[in-house]
């Protein structure tokens, strides 16, 4: 209740901020004026110091750019660089700078700029989060100011989609250090104030190269976390979009109000059951395919209210190269307790499931619970906050099961990591995967990425419940806002208001 | 104990209030042996239905029967509440009854102590300690204990306090009892009334701070039934599904009620000096 007069007095604060005078005239003007709600905060807002998807959401295309840019349909088109060739032999990577970019401070953006921010992805003593998707990388090289070259070691065929995430963000030298409080980009808003707790407001750049396609003048990215005052801040006009709704539940509500458009799309989330793998018992193949057995996915997307489709291993189903493994240890309890008896265990063992507090990790928690216990493994759930899940879980790997969804694209190369958090080590999948990275065919990548699917699917390494489903909450009058979400990201770019 | 009866006969308040904790415990223990369904059995076709014959007060988001989950809830309370009101008590009786034996440094050690301990909102240090430790029921219990504590010290150091002084007491010191046969024999029997008074009291501060805590998630932890995150899943389906918020909310407040009101009627009937005032 406290935050009700806050936040109308952020609301009219920023108003005030853009129009100087509160009249007929202002109102009139409102309408370049977008207020996006968030469920979570990011804890900076450099996409290189930390990573967290709530920094992807508010600073991706808004804020800062890549060479390359993944579109709303998840496809990889120009970005700062306007055209890039690929060298025969899938080494060399020449990109061709757009010109007349300037960053948010006057900058301008050539080749060394360039250089700077990917030599820091992958340098030997880089601290980026996704460091490793750039360590094929051997150098970078300005060639001319408008000319850069990047050489790899081995062919990488994710290169120019990982050089199109905002992981790997041009930022400027000069800027660079300051830019998880204060970020300088290139891109078509910059970054005005951020009330910590609250929110963060962006104003459009007049730095950018292409200011008059930009129809919206503020944003301000509001963070409300609980899902009941999400429905109240929409219905009453605090918030005109959210792009993530996280309450399943509450749409019924929204799509009986005539003013808003709910519109339900495909993320990259796939939910899983993460299983330490290197733990007894989870480190026996039997006892975890006696888990997979006891998993009902209708029951877990019933519980969603029915947003999510069933996925059978780590892949998302809109995905080319998806293949259905979902019947690959079909649900039957008889038989999951079978296994478990193989395994030694008839009367069942206990283990822990500790929880991250989301809505969909919790509720899934209640159900998963309840459908181990029917072949015998008796779940205590643990509720832990965020700071809490990635120190036990994530990083010190003091856990049994957990409930997340993955929610990067192609990120089913997790597997062949070493000491990542599930503990899965599979000389077979790491081969594979290395397959994968080297494949310059396309079509055969698609197929390798099958037999990739395949091999987690078959050693049960987690249970693979359900992707999730984006479902997104805009004001009628509301245009360009993305349906899908292959990356997370809210490009406000091509929103304007009708 | 006949005439402590018969004006209990007369006091209305007394008598809601043992009503409502006689419901409250039967309900629990009720729910030992039977339920109207099994209480964590999912049955998603069956989800946010309202009441009905089968399901009297519906079904939660999960297709749980509510009236069996607020049945064993009133379980999870009274174990919160037995449990961390015994600790409390036990440990701030001895306390207050050893300070005011012992008057001097310890006396005021223990006094200060206890301020600083109440100068923190209750629910502030049951936060802290599950928060350090993690959370669970256990550790609910634990912190509301911690806060019981220097309430029952409190309360029984100043009514020991009084004892001490009274004539009776200083002839068993005369005839050269030491502090603890005193305190044991004459200070504790005489100070029952307010300390069971207080305990009925602490009861209800501490299912309300239970709910409180599930609440908020750092109580008892999914899928055990608790009052209070039944109405925190309530929540979420506030508008498709009101009454899941409507039930849990008002056993809490019923049983809340129920022990103000005990502990409002046996402070009336076992204080000596109001029953006079009343009779005469």
């Amino acid at each position: 209740m406290q935050s009700i007069p806050r936040r109308t007095f952020i609301g009219a604060a920023a108003a005030f901020a853009v129009f100087p005078a509160f009249g007929p005239e202002a109102w009139a003007q409102a309408k370049n004026r977008l207020v996006v709600g968030m469920s979570l905060e990011p804890p900076v807002l450099d996409p290189n110091k930390n990573a967290a998807a709530a920094i992807r959401e508010i600073t991706y295309q808004n804020i800062f750019e890549s060479l390359a840019r993944i579109d709303r349909t998840g496809a990889i088109v120009s970005g700062l660089a306007e055209s890039w060739t690929i060298s025969p032999d899938g080494l060399v990577y020449t990109f061709k700078l757009r010109p007349g970019v300037k960053f948010h401070d006057g900058e301008a953006l050539d080749a060394s700029v360039v250089k700077f921010a990917i030599d820091r992805l992958f340098a030997a003593d880089s601290t980026v989060p996704a460091k490793s998707l750039y360590t094929d990388i051997a150098s970078v090289e300005a060639v001319d100011p408008a000319t850069v070259k990047i050489t790899l070691k081995t062919p990488n065929s994710y290169l120019l989609y990982n050089i199109a995430l905002c992981d790997a963000a041009i930022q400027h030298p000069k800027s660079a250090p300051t830019n998880d409080k204060h970020p300088v980009g290139t891109g078509a808003f910059q970054f005005k104030e951020r009330k910590e707790g609250d929110s963060i407001t962006l104003v459009k750049a007049p730095t950018f190269r292409d200011a008059g396609s930009i129809k919206l003048e503020t944003v301000i990215f509001k963070v409300v976390k609980d899902p009941s005052a999400q429905v109240s801040a929409l219905l009453a006009g605090d918030v005109d979009t959210f792009p993530g709704f996280q309450a399943p539940e509450l749409v019924e509500r929204l799509k009986k109000d005539a003013r808003f458009a709910v519109v339900v799309g495909t993320t990259e989330g796939e939910v899983i059951l993460a299983t330490n793998n290197g733990k007894k018992p989870f480190n026996d193949l039997k006892v975890r395919q006696a888990m997979a057995h006891a998993i009902n996915r209708a029951e877990l997307i019933d519980a969603e209210s029915g947003f999510g489709t069933p996925i059978g291993s780590h892949f998302a189903p809109h995905n080319k190269a998806y293949v259905d493994l979902t019947g690959t240890y079909p649900f039957d309890v008889a038989k999951g307790k079978a296994l478990l008896a193989e395994a030694g265990y008839p009367n069942g063992f206990e283990a822990s499931l500790k929880l991250p507090p989301v809505g969909y990790a919790q509720r899934a928690g209640e159900v998963l619970a309840s459908q181990l216990g029917k072949i015998g493994i008796k779940v205590a759930i643990t509720q832990l906050q965020w700071p809490q899940w990635l120190s036990e879980v994530f990083k010190e790997r003091n856990y049994d099961l957990t409930i997340v969804a993955h929610t990067e694209a192609n990120d089913i190369d997790r597997y062949a990591r070493d000491g990542y958090y599930w503990n899965y080590d599979s000389p077979e999948f790491k081969a594979k995967w290395r397959e994968v990275v080297a494949a310059t065919d396309f079509a055969k990548r698609d197929e390798l990425l099958k037999d990739c699917q395949r091999i987690i699917a078959r050693d049960a390494v987690n249970g693979y419940l359900y992707q999730l489903a984006k479902i997104g909450v805009w004001k009628k009058e509301l245009v360009g806002m993305w349906e899908n979400s292959p990356t997370p990201a809210t490009d406000l770019t091509g929103v304007s208001w009708k | 104990m006949s005439g402590f009866i018969a004006r209990s006969r007369r006091h209305v308040g007394f008598q809601i209030g043992a009503v409502l904790l006689l419901l409250f415990v039967g309900t629990a223990l009720v729910s030992l042996v039977w339920t109207p369904f099994p209480v964590d059995e999912l049955r998603m076709r069956y989800k946010l239905l309202p009441s009905s014959p089968q399901n009297l007060l519906g079904t939660d988001h999960l297709g749980r029967d509510v009236l069996s989950r607020i049945m064993v809830g009133a379980q999870t309370s009274i174990a919160v509440g037995l449990i961390s009101v015994g600790i409390g008590m036990s440990l701030g009786v001895a306390l207050g009854a050893w300070a005011a034996a012992r008057g001097g440094w310890v006396d005021e050690a223990l006094s200060r102590t206890s301020d600083l301990i109440f100068a923190f909102p209750a629910v502030l240090i049951a936060i802290l300690v599950t928060s350090v430790l993690g959370a669970s029921a256990r550790n609910a219990i634990l912190a509301i204990a911690i806060f019981n504590i220097p309430v029952f010290a409190r309360v029984t150091r100043g009514a020991a306090l009084a004892m001490w002084s009274r004539d009776f007491v200083r002839a068993a010191t005369a005839l050269g009892q030491g502090p603890f046969g005193i305190t044991w024999r004459h200070i504790l029997p005489n100070i029952a009334s307010v300390l069971i008074v207080q305990a009925t009291i602490q009861f209800a501060v501490a299912i309300l701070a239970e709910a409180g805590l599930s609440y908020l998630g750092l109580g008892a932890q999914p899928p055990v039934p608790s009052w209070g995150r039944m109405l925190r899943d309530a929540q979420t389906y506030i508008f498709q599904a009101p009454e899941l918020a409507l039930w849990p909310g008002l056993a809490v407040a019923l049983a809340v009620l129920g022990l103000n009101m005990l502990g409002d009627g046996l402070r009336d009937l076992l204080d000596p000096r109001l029953r006079l005032m009343r009779v005469g």
